[in-house]
């Protein structure tokens, strides 16, 4: 594809992703197809063999999830992507990955449901973004991108903060984020190696250096307890360190909304007009989903601001804004759309004109 | 110390640790095979092994190279995954009828129909261990198991999941073989078994599968004396020993 050799090039936020990736080192791609993600698979199947990488179309979502277990284990930089309904199936793999301590990159365009639902845009991924997602006690660091540009630069970060904390990344996308296009300035190439020889990895036991194991099952009495202590600790040092936020007006603003994504777009849009119309309003937008940003929504909880929550769901990520108010109570509305319908510039900023009425 | 004696001492790379296993288990022989190999070849710089879910989910606690786990059935699939990655290793996945023939078929199939360059040792002991002796796909017409208490029946339960045939209808698998830890002679066959397949990986780079029947006298509630017999009588008719599949020729 042309992309490789251009520095700024018109793509859509799924392809922006895998180049963000493969210029990131990422040089194993294993995928399934599903709408609305089927440009990475695409892309990569491409792009792939031009960068000396692999691309597998795996026969499942749960297999392609365990060619990432496999080659991140042995030291790579791997990635999948999938949607919705996609995603449940990985997450099996998911939770071995967080268990093992192994990193990798997954991209989730979401997509309406529960169950098939359908193809067009939705937010009803948080909880199982947020949460772990899989069995047992873990997290994900999850990025929400809200341009194309922004979905290739956090791709193109994921690999560098996924070893740091040996940690899975999830970049949590959507269906407009996905699949429109937007100009892009694309980041540089980074210098890593096909695989990495790290104190952790697969690579046969050369030297007579002692075996090493990746493994999530701890067996003899107390010892998975104190794994599970230990994880809780790093969780707890990502919480101090990783949270990441932009805002938007948020200085003075008395109604601050709180939105990610394509929801945030949207929502940037409606407190501008909000300004216009004299209303102090201002947008506090979510990099990080996990670790969530609670600083600078209890600073405006400490002006005396209320928030209005607005998210393509029945309400997953105002249970995160709750969380981060516990102890600083501050009027809280939410306005969603769920199902595929994606609310209006219009719709938030009447809701925003509501509640400065009120 | 005698030759035999010496024989009969452990490889290097199985380790010094008492196993879970039950007496009369299969799994210990085919870890002391696969040490034999490591020794045999000098490979444990270059071996990588996955460990699956059930009974043999520990047997990274015996071996002396670097291994992996990986989710029930997902084996062959994290294999693939490593030996993509690090091609110059010899990977080799390790699973039991359960992981392999029942919630990882999808996995099987369709790794060897790809023809990742892995070996497969595939442990068949027509039960599973790990959960206490349930109904397996390789299961036995009228045996009974904790799932199967009247003993299995063909209606419903279908007949006994026949792996190596099936994957031998595949064009990219170069050697399949089914084996039994039994006599000396067989289980002498089972590591030359292993070696080929191994050889199969290196030279060929090709898929291959060994097939294992394996002693499960816990399970089968039969004594380890008998685990043999019970092999030759109940197993060996449905499943036949022998070279089900071999390109390498």
């Amino acid at each position: 594809m042309a992309v490789k050799t251009q520095e700024k090039v018109l793509v859509t936020g799924n392809v922006a992703a895998a180049e963000g990736a493969v210029r990131a080192g990422c040089r194993f791609y294993f995928g399934y197809p599903i709408t609305p993600q089927n440009d990475v698979p695409e892309y990569m199947s491409a792009r792939m063999p031009e960068v000396g990488g692999t691309f597998v179309q795996a026969e499942s979502e749960l297999a392609a999830i365990s060619l990432v277990h496999g080659a991140a284990a042995a030291g790579a930089r791997a990635m999948t992507s999938s949607s919705g309904p996609g995603l449940s199936l990985k997450q099996e793999g998911i939770s071995y990955l967080a268990g093992s301590e192994l990193p990798a990159l997954i991209l989730n365009v979401q997509r309406g449901g529960p169950g098939l639902g359908d193809v067009r845009c939705a937010q009803g991924d948080y909880f199982q973004a947020t949460r772990g997602g899989g069995h047992g006690d873990y997290r994900l660091i999850v990025l929400a991108p809200h341009t194309v540009q922004e979905t290739c630069d956090l791709a193109h970060e994921a690999f560098d903060l996924a070893e740091t904390w040996r940690c899975p990344v999830l970049i949590l996308s959507d269906q407009q984020l996905g699949q429109m296009m937007e100009p892009v300035r694309l980041p540089t190439m980074k210098d890593v190696p096909r695989v990495q020889d790290h104190p952790w990895a697969l690579t046969g036991a050369a030297g007579g250096r002692e075996r090493r194991i990746v493994k999530s099952f701890y067996w003899r009495p107390g010892e998975l307890e104190g794994f599970n202590q230990r994880l809780r600790a790093k969780y707890e040092t990502m919480e101090n360190e990783l949270p990441r936020w932009e805002e938007d007006a948020a200085d003075d603003a008395e109604i601050i909304l709180v939105a990610y994504g394509t929801s945030a777009r949207i929502t940037r849009d409606a407190t501008r007009a909000a300004r216009d119309a004299g209303i102090k309003a201002g947008l506090v937008r979510p990099i990080t989903l996990w670790p969530f940003p609670a600083e600078p929504l209890v600073a405006a909880a400490k002006r005396g601001a209320r928030f209005l929550v607005v998210e393509m769901s029945w309400g997953q990520m105002i249970e995160d804004v709750k969380l981060a108010l516990y102890g600083h109570p501050a009027p809280l509305d939410l306005y969603w759309r769920a199902g595929g319908g994606v609310p209006t510039v219009h719709e938030v900023a009447e809701q925003i004109q509501r509640i400065a009425r009120e | 110390m005698t030759q035999a004696a010496m024989k009969l001492g452990r490889p290097k790379a199985l380790l010094d640790n008492r196993t879970h296993y039950c007496p009369g288990c299969g799994h210990g022989v085919v870890h002391r095979i696969l040490a034999e190999i490591i020794d045999e070849w000098d490979i444990r710089d270059s071996c990588i092994g996955m460990a699956p879910v059930g009974c043999a989910v520990l047997a990274y606690q015996y071996l002396d190279i670097d291994m992996c786990e990986a989710a029930h059935g997902r084996t062959p699939e994290v294999a693939a995954g490593v030996k993509r990655a690090r091609p110059d290793k010899l990977v080799f996945s390790y699973q039991g009828d359960g992981d392999l023939a029942a919630i990882g078929t999808n996995e099987i199939v369709h790794v060897a129909n790809r023809g990742e360059p892995i070996s497969v040792i595939f442990i068949n002991n027509a039960v599973y261990g790990m959960t206490g002796g349930q109904m397996a796909p390789t299961t036995v017409p009228g045996q009974k198991t904790t799932t199967s208490p009247k003993g299995r029946s063909i209606t419903g339960e279908g007949y006994p999941l026949r792996v190596c045939e099936l994957l031998a209808t595949l064009e990219q698998p170069a050697y399949i073989e089914r084996c039994v830890i039994g006599t000396p002679n067989k289980i002498r066959r089972t590591k030359n078994a292993i070696k080929k397949s191994f050889r199969v990986q290196r030279d060929l780079k090709a898929f291959s599968l060994v097939e294992v029947l394996s002693p499960c006298p816990t399970y089968w509630r039969v004594p380890p004396t008998k685990a043999a017999e019970y092999i030759e009588t109940y197993m060996e008719e449905i499943f036949p020993p022998g070279i089900i599949k071999d390109t390498t020729k």
